[in-house]
């Protein structure tokens, strides 16, 4: 493991990335601190005379939105609903994704069988959609949308897991330990599962970046976290009028998903790089 | 290639079966919504005679397995349902608004291919160096950026600054370029991670080394002995990029107001009309039903490595 760390500090630019996400992490985490303001306070002096948004000032550092409100205290509670949403649905998602990926490699016949159709199944969804027909149904709040997402990502996960417990089951070792007398449940939880932890931890990995951006698409199209919660998404949505007369309101939290992204992207290929030998991503 | 009619045959039946189990996944959806139908039908001032009517209409006393084999009835005779709202059939609104689609894919397919194939093979050929690094830093940027933030992006940049092409609309050339260059750069990252890795494949090969040793110039080596059959595997796999684009329309065409079937289900969605939503995604996903199988069928002629299972 500590050599891991010291691979994983040697790729600059994973580093770069993991350090994106810590300042990220205590920017949701310190928001209440860190923001000049209250994030849904409307400014009387936060619009011009005509109404339109302020750019970028010395008051506020970012700019204000549509409704007079300060968009820097915007974008760092936004960082929280990204990371809650982040964090809980991937995790749900890895969880279900292990779970059933384990079960159907493991236990194998029907049941792995039908395990596995179901998954031939949902990956012929398509993710967006089946999540728009999920938000329209329920309606959406933080939670829900987290559900959602975490109903249409599970199954990249189980997919892998699936594959990798079968093959880890057909080892030679594997019939040894069985030979020897050793219950169903040493052989897996001894024998298998902690070779399946490191990826695991890649999934987890890169699943946030595609939790991320799913979140930011989902609120974009307004069936996402809804206004007043601020989300990078909903706040794109909220002010893409005035992206032609006022793009900071687009640009500032675009940026925002786009570096949260991909420095989870960067950290899981590395991961997957150091981790797992057989799935090389740079040859 | 013996056992090929089998295997397409097989491969074709669970394509068959795959689209008849996203049928009951999209109607258990339809019948767990809260919202009556028929109550949505009739309209606000109609009586609890009418809205009865309506229901038995429709079926919608009926029990669960006898509702969803008149669905799959109807489903079979090509008709998706009507829309609450728009009072119009879904299959009709829908067929009226595929070519647009269709198009913006063409123009997607080819747009990811420009970007992703050459920068691929830079990298593979530029290994470790500098270009190489850079194509992997702008493929990893090119995944990691959402469409609706690319759409803008580019609009603001190439329609609104530079006003090289229009904001938005449908009819002319020069309307596709930016909604297909969005969708585009996103499979372009993918590609090029592809490509590279195809062509490492490729260059490691024996007969690349015996072209070498024969005198063949870099450029020849390259051009005709790797990249032909690196590029192989890639253009199968085609058929696999139907997903994406599936779910990426939504997006760049209610951004760039471009009237396809993604526009339609972004208005579906303002105005919550479920059976468009339903619909859209049905035929969604038989387009990635179709895709896929088309993938699997082309793979082991491409591939005469491949099983065929």
């Amino acid at each position: 493991m500590r050599e891991s760390l010291a691979k994983l500090g040697r790729r600059k630019i994973a580093l770069g990335g993991a350090v994106v996400i810590a300042v990220m992490c205590i920017a949701a985490i310190g928001a209440p601190v860190l923001a000049p303001y209250n994030p849904s306070e409307q400014f009387f002096d936060g619009l011009t005379l005509e109404g339109a948004p302020l750019a970028p000032n010395e008051r506020f550092w970012f700019g204000t939105d549509l409704l007079g409100r300060d968009l820097f205290s915007r974008i760092l509670y936004g960082a929280r609903t990204s990371l809650i949403i982040g964090i809980v649905a991937n995790g749900i998602a890895v969880l279900v994704g292990t779970v059933l990926g384990i079960t159907a490699g493991y236990v194998q016949g029907w049941v792995g069988a039908a395990i596995m159709r179901f998954t031939d199944l949902m990956m012929a969804f398509p993710a967006l959609l089946l999540a728009i027909a999920l938000a329209a149904i329920f309606k959406p709040s933080l939670w829900i949308v987290a559900m959602v997402i975490a109903m249409v990502n599970w199954v990249q996960v189980a997919r892998v897991i699936y594959g990798q417990t079968l093959s880890i089951s057909a080892q030679e070792y594997i019939e040894a330990v069985r030979s020897l007398g050793a219950h169903w449940s040493r052989v897996l939880f001894v024998h298998i599962v902690p070779h399946l932890l490191p990826t695991v931890l890649v999934w987890a990995t890169l699943g946030i970046a595609t939790t991320v951006l799913l979140e930011a698409t989902l609120s974009f199209l307004g069936i996402g976290v809804q206004p007043p919660t601020p989300s990078w998404g909903n706040i794109i949505f909220e002010n893409q009028t005035y992206f032609t007369t006022a793009p900071w309101l687009v640009f500032l939290p675009g940026v925002a998903i786009v570096l949260l992204a991909l420095s989870f992207n960067l950290v899981g290929d590395a991961l997957r790089d150091i981790l797992d030998p057989t799935q090389q991503g740079r040859a | 290639m013996p056992g090929l009619g089998i295997y397409v045959l097989k491969r074709f039946g669970q394509a068959v079966l795959i689209l008849l189990g996203i049928t009951l996944i999209t109607y258990i959806l339809l019948f767990l919504l809260p919202a009556d139908p028929a109550r949505q039908i009739a309209g606000r001032s109609a009586t609890a005679q009418t809205v009865e009517n309506i229901r038995e209409q429709l079926g919608l006393n009926l029990p669960f397995y006898e509702q969803y084999l008149r669905y799959l009835a109807s489903l079979l005779q090509g008709d998706l349902g009507r829309s609450y709202i728009q009072k119009s059939e879904v299959t009709e609104l829908i067929l009226s608004r595929l070519p647009a689609t269709l198009l913006l894919m063409a123009g997607a397919i080819f747009c990811e291919l420009l970007i992703g194939l050459p920068a691929g093979m830079l990298a593979a050929v530029k290994r470790g160096k500098a270009a190489d690094n850079a194509v992997m830093i702008l493929s990893f940027i090119g995944v990691s950026a959402p469409q609706f933030v690319v759409g803008i992006l580019l609009l603001y940049v190439f329609a609104v600054l530079l006003g090289w092409f229009p904001i938005g609309g449908y009819g002319t050339f020069w309307h596709l370029v930016l909604p297909a260059l969005t969708l585009g750069l996103l499979g372009g990252g993918w590609y090029s991670r592809m490509m590279r890795s195809s062509m490492l494949d490729v260059l490691r090969q024996d007969y690349i080394r015996t072209a070498r040793a024969k005198g063949a110039r870099q450029a020849r080596v390259l051009l005709v002995h790797a990249l032909r059959n690196a590029i192989l595997p890639i253009i199968a796999m085609i058929g696999l990029d139907i997903g994406i684009f599936m779910s990426g329309v939504v997006v760049v065409e209610s951004v760039f107001g471009w009237p396809g079937i993604g526009q339609l289900a972004w208005q579906a969605i303002q105005r919550v009309d479920i059976p468009i939503i339903m619909g859209v995604t049905l035929v969604a996903a038989c387009f990635i039903v179709i895709g896929n199988l088309l993938a699997d069928i082309i793979a082991p002629f491409v591939d005469p490595r491949i099983e065929l299972r």
